[in-house]
């Protein structure tokens, strides 16, 4: 991947209650933290919450309430110190800051902040004056928020209406002349139009292109791997074999499950490889293709089993362990590899209504660490078993999980994080292969990746030449057919 | 229009009349891609490396006065969705009208109360609008890109009903700027340089084509925000500085609104390399991850000393994971940013094979890439189509970037050069990307100017010419004419 920002940048939500700041807010921090930025989000709502530990009414956010505002206006300061906190010191490349920010004033008081400590500033405007898409809002987050644990239904929805209208009065909107030299997207009636202005760089090229292919229309996603494969059964990684009996079982049971569901408007894709694409057979019904979502690819240990690779690379196998996300299999890929080349799937995912995703083991752990939320650490060892359908459906800040199980056996391809990983002293040791002319060989595993450009990339790649190189490539990294 | 149920009728008619011992799959010989069994000539469903996500065919409908950059936008639109893989053609209002009027006069042509030109101008959107349906209905095209001014709803509206008719989708693209400097640049750049005026001073064309922006003026009535709601399209204003995005209703048109969200007009220059000599290239091999040669490391230096000479300002380098553009990037002594997306086409069972090697143990898989070396996958490996998709994200980025030097590696040249010259697909694996030799890419006008800058140092020619005989040859499974039957069936 490529160095997203130079300086930190400050995402600032702007707009009344119940417009999907926070829906968004969340939103955009679990893709981006997918992608690889490290990102947080700071909702001033909390820090109230956690400041006046009761909420009684409305009436703490009248305009003229000056203790209410004094209370606010700290638990904004409180936030925005924190943010400083994450950005410069904790290593965070992206804050969202969740409040209304309905004022000028306040905005300005952000953007000084942000001056200086240097961050960039991205203002996320959301606008909607549909009361149905209002009400249902109310209905799916406010009702259940900390604030009305106590109030029947009525009683809370009433309460947040005139919450709302506090803030009407006093709310200046980013405006196109007044604003005209700020960054900022204008989000109109839940998408369906935007006014972008300013956009600076990269990542926030790369957030508008987000926020402009999100909905909130109700859909379902369905992800699952393919039937049991030949190689499955062999206790073997990758390669691209066909379907055993039982998985073209669960290929019919898929089917048959499917058609119980009553989905209108199905999508189905698969990857390129025979074992996805023959389970998409059974469904009759037509399929995309896509080459991304092929299985994570294993390098020079294609088609070979967890034991044959602990016997010929063991110092590759252990590496694996010890961070399976980043370790990328020589002459293959990582999993962070896949996260890259996942990301147009999961944009097309989230233009699209319903889809059914058949895929593989690593490809299937990636996609649902996004719908999900989990992190690089969690991701390599979801359980995605075989014949299992999960269906994930949004609803409010996240995602509910059905597990299907079809209930047709197969074999158990989980590996589960081992207990003991080897030592630091070995780990370097592992970055060398000393050779017989009495260069060294740096280890595969650990080429130099993609860097910021903050100078790492020199010191590694310095690495690689005080080590002298080796010239001649390492016969045992070889795909040639013939060492099969 | 989706007709998904046709496809799966299709296959229930196939289906019954094939023996169900021959449904299995089997993989097509040139793409890898795995199909139901082929004998049925219904079933042959189009396997690529890329989903396919246009049905309805769509309009793209330019708006604005002249010198806003409308022809300069669909231009580079219609490059870039030809690159990605999307047939796409532009279709030039104005280039109708020099058609009809060998002879332009002046501004005069164009004024609202001319009404013989009045008919001329209107026969010519007629006769590009017949053009695009005929574009769409008989050459498998996907978007049509029609630029005019298109600046009355009236006009628009005739667009609107002309493409609601035949099913097509319409996205308009308005371009609104208002700053005399962005304008006289447009006029200097491309409309001094126009057929109109071939035959003019500079002072003269400029006055003429004034009065012509004059003209349209009066009438212009731009995309609203109320009365056009429930129209799809993007407002540009002020060359980028502020987008307005009304209902984007599909894949196709996100991915326009994104591009034409990263396109700048800074002027700026683009330098391609290759790494220097390798190893492998020494003895012929393809693929792998050897380092550099002695001569490699000489161009690595020289090319040092070149981008020294060349004066840059805020050069980026980006370079691939492989250790050949890296160990060439560490000679220019500034940062660079790796990409994986840069690596070299993945060669799969053939890397660090010779030619040789490969036409002897892989005869058939030699044959093959000869016959279309653009779709044409290696055993577990890539194609040039693969390439291209997987490059999208290094054009994006380019896009948006100013000076760049990209040191890469020769398929992955050929690809971004292809996309920077408008190369086809046919061409794209022939291209010309010697080892040694900087390209420096200026956009211009309309176009790119090209430099070639050989460093002086000798290395070995990987070049391999299209092969006799596989020019447009007829093969019965791969002939473009087939090849779009079957888009043609998706589309359905």
């Amino acid at each position: 991947s490529v160095c997203m920002t130079n300086c930190p940048t400050l995402i600032v939500t702007v707009g009344l209650p119940a417009r999907g700041k926070t829906y968004i807010s969340k939103k955009l921090t679990r893709y981006l933290n997918w992608i690889g930025v490290p990102t947080r989000e700071f909702n001033v709502g909390q820090y109230r919450r956690e400041c006046v530990k009761i909420y009684k009414s409305f009436e703490f956010f009248r305009p003229d309430n000056e203790e209410g505002l004094k209370i606010r206006r700290q638990c904004a300061s409180a936030a925005l110190n924190d943010v400083r906190q994450y950005l410069t010191e904790d290593g965070g490349q992206v804050a969202v800051f969740d409040a209304t920010n309905t004022t000028r004033e306040r905005r300005d008081t952000i953007i000084q902040f942000a001056e200086q400590n240097g961050f960039k500033v991205f203002f996320v405007e959301s606008v909607c004056e549909d009361p149905d898409v209002i009400q249902e809002n109310i209905v799916q987050v406010k009702l259940g928020s900390p604030d009305y644990t106590n109030c029947n239904t009525e009683e809370a929805a009433e309460d947040f209406m005139k919450r709302i209208k506090c803030y009407e009065n006093s709310y200046e909107p980013l405006d196109e002349v007044l604003d005209r030299d700020l960054s900022f997207i204008k989000i109109m009636d839940v998408g369906q139009r935007y006014l972008v202005n300013r956009v600076l760089d990269h990542i926030q090229s790369r957030i508008v292109y987000y926020l402009m292919n999100i909905h909130i229309t109700p859909r379902s996603i369905y992800l699952c791997r393919h039937g049991e494969s030949e190689l499955n059964v062999n206790g073997r990684i990758g390669g691209d074999s066909g379907l055993t009996p039982r998985g073209k079982e669960f290929g019919k049971k898929l089917s048959q499950f499917l058609q119980t569901q009553g989905i209108s408007d199905l999508k189905v894709w698969t990857s390129q490889m025979k074992r996805t694409i023959q389970t998409a057979e059974s469904l009759s019904v037509p399929y995309e293709q896509w080459k991304v979502l092929n299985e994570i690819d294993a390098g020079v240990c294609e088609e070979m089993m967890y034991e044959e690779i602990q016997d010929h690379f063991p110092l590759e196998f252990a590496l694996r362990d010890q961070d399976k996300y980043r370790y990328r299999y020589p002459k293959g890929e990582s999993y962070e590899d896949l996260v890259q080349r996942l990301e147009p799937v999961i944009m097309e995912l989230e233009r699209q209504e319903n889809v059914l995703v058949i895929c593989h083991q690593a490809v299937m752990r990636c996609l649902l660490a996004y719908f999900l939320d989990k992190t690089a650490e969690e991701l390599p060892y979801l359980k995605c078993p075989l014949h299992t359908v999960l269906k994930l459906t949004p609803v409010a800040y996240g995602c509910k999980v059905e597990s299907i199980s079809l209930n047709v056996d197969a074999v158990n391809t989980h590996r589960e994080r081992p207990e003991v990983g080897i030592s630091l002293e070995a780990h370097r040791r592992a970055h060398t292969h000393p050779q017989e002319d009495g260069s060294v060989w740096p280890d595969m595993a650990f080429s130099p990746r993609a860097f910021s450009s903050t100078g790492c990339t020199v010191q590694a790649s310095a690495f690689l030449l005080t080590h002298g190189v080796n010239l001649t490539p390492n016969p045992q990294h070889s795909k040639h057919p013939t060492r099969k | 229009m989706e007709f998904p149920q046709l496809e799966y009728l299709r296959r229930r008619r196939c289906d019954s009349a094939v023996n169900t011992e021959q449904k299995k799959l089997t993989q097509t010989p040139l793409l890898k891609i795995w199909v139901p069994w082929m004998g049925c000539s219904l079933n042959r469903r189009r396997g690529s490396s890329v989903p396919q996500f246009c049905n309805s065919p769509t309009m793209i409908v330019m708006v604005g006065l002249p010198a806003r950059g409308k022809t300069y936008i669909s231009k580079k639109l219609t490059r870039y969705l030809n690159w990605i893989g999307v047939p796409t053609k532009m279709f030039n209002v104005g280039q109708y009208r020099r058609e009809a009027v060998k002879i332009y006069k002046n501004f005069e042509f164009f004024k609202p109360d001319n009404e013989e030109a009045m008919k001329i101008r209107k026969a010519c959107a007629t006769a590009a609008l017949k053009d695009v349906a005929a574009y769409f209905s008989k050459e498998q095209g996907q978007v049509a890109v029609f630029d005019a001014t298109n600046t009355t709803r009236e006009r628009r509206a005739i667009i609107l009903s002309y493409a609601k008719e035949r099913g097509y989708k319409v996205f308009f693209v308005e371009s609104i700027c208002d700053d005399p400097e962005i304008i006289a640049e447009n006029i200097k750049q491309v409309k001094f340089g126009s057929p109109d005026y071939v035959d003019r001073d500079i002072d003269e064309a400029l006055e003429d084509f004034s009065r012509r922006i004059e003209c349209y003026r009066a009438s212009y009535m731009p995309m609203d925000d109320e009365e056009d709601r429930k129209l799809s399209y993007i407002k540009i204003f002020d060359v980028g500085s502020r987008y307005l995005v009304n209902r984007v209703q599909d894949h196709i048109q996100s991915r326009i609104v994104y591009y034409l969200m990263n396109i700048h007009v800074t002027p700026r220059s683009i330098y391609l390399s290759r790494h220097g000599e390798s190893e492998l290239n020494l003895l012929g091999r393809i693929g792998g991850d050897s380092g550099l040669s002695p001569r490699g490391q000489k161009y690595a230096n020289a090319l040092a000393t070149f981008i020294r000479g060349q004066n840059i300002r805020e050069l980026k380098v980006w370079t691939s994971h492989m250790k050949r553009t890296i160990q060439t990037a560490e000679a220019l002594g500034v940062q660079y940013e790796q990409w994986k997306a840069l690596n070299e086409i993945d060669a799969g069972v053939c890397e660090e094979l010779t030619y040789e090697e490969i036409q002897e143990n892989f005869p058939e898989e030699f044959a093959l890439r000869d016959q279309d070396k653009y779709r044409y996958r290696y055993p577990k490996g890539e194609s040039y189509e693969d390439l291209v998709h997987r490059l999208e994200p290094v054009i994006m980025e380019l896009e948006r970037q100013e000076n760049v030097l990209v040191v890469c590696h020769q398929a992955i040249f050929r690809c971004l050069l292809a996309y920077f010259l408008d190369k086809p697909a046919d061409e794209l694996p022939y291209l010309r990307c010697p080892l040694h030799t900087v390209l420096k890419l200026t956009p211009v006008a309309y176009g790119c100017k090209v430099e070639s800058f050989f460093l002086n140092i000798e290395a070995v020619n990987t070049h391999r010419e299209r092969q006799a005989g596989h020019y447009g040859q007829k093969k019965p499974y791969l002939n473009k004419k087939s090849r779009e039957k079957k888009i043609n069936r998706k589309q359905l």
